[in-house]
């Protein structure tokens, strides 16, 4: 269970690995406000290696959000896996989110 | 044949997925309950401890959180019992309301009551029972033809 940050040009990448849940979701939370409080302005977080996010996980994706927003930029999700996706569905966060099929679609435009 | 586990975890959120991967692999079953047991009961179990811990206990880590569970042949119940003052359900908000969604909290809950087919609060609400059926619902045919 980690995260890996990259950069793609002027886009901050975030890979998940394993869980985004009640235990990790701080260390995520404070990496990206870090990263903002730095000047980025635009994030991809990926989730082609992510198992679970718990309720917790997805607040602090919510909460993300909106400050990243807050300061002109965006937020954009990728890879999701069924399961993820379903728990986006039935939380009605796939209609606050942009989520990419794969982190490419992700950063295409962006 | 009936089956019984009772554990008692630490008020720890790095206590909770171990306790919920021992349960799920207790749990035996076909396809349909496989898919069940990996997305509803995972998620489900794990937002009633993750409720247990952080609200119920406040991570006080001197408390304990009770989790009992009975497996039956057609379904799963799993009690979950924190030693807080616990709380009143009906006052969390549906936060899938526009007003409510970019709130970072009311999640749990929410996927609880979506994800599993029953769940029940003790009066004082801290103690949660959450009940999977682990049977397809019956088709009309077969209703017709029972």
């Amino acid at each position: 269970m980690g995260f890996t940050v990259s950069n793609q040009g002027d886009v901050t990448v975030v890979d998940v690995d394993g869980q985004l849940i009640v235990g990790n979701r701080q260390e995520l939370k404070q990496r990206v406000l870090d990263d903002l409080a730095g000047g980025a302005r635009k994030f991809v977080i990926d989730f082609s290696e992510t198992g679970y996010i718990d309720s917790s996980g997805l607040g602090v994706l919510v909460s993300l959000s909106k400050k990243i927003r807050e300061k002109g930029g965006e937020l954009r999700l990728s890879s999701l896996n069924e399961d993820l996706r379903t728990l986006f569905e039935l939380t009605k966060l796939d209609t606050l989110f942009r989520i990419a099929d794969d982190k490419a679609a992700a950063l295409e435009g962006f | 044949m009936r089956h019984d586990l009772v554990l008692e975890i630490p008020s720890d959120p790095a206590a909770i997925q171990n306790a919920v991967d021992l349960v799920v692999r207790r749990c035996d079953g076909s396809d349909y309950c496989r898919r069940k047991l990996e997305l509803n009961f995972r998620v489900g179990l794990t937002e009633a401890l993750a409720n247990a811990v952080l609200y119920g206990s406040e991570k006080d880590p001197s408390k304990r959180i009770r989790l009992e569970i009975i497996f039956l042949a057609k379904r799963i119940e799993a009690r979950v019992t924190d030693q807080g003052p616990g709380f009143d359900p009906c006052t969390v908000p549906d936060p899938t309301t526009p007003e409510n969604i970019e709130r970072p909290g009311g999640r749990g809950l929410f996927l609880m009551r979506e994800l599993m087919d029953e769940v029940h609060f003790n009066e004082i609400g801290n103690s949660v029972t959450l009940v999977l059926h682990l049977e397809p619902p019956a088709q009309l045919d077969d209703v017709a033809s029972a």
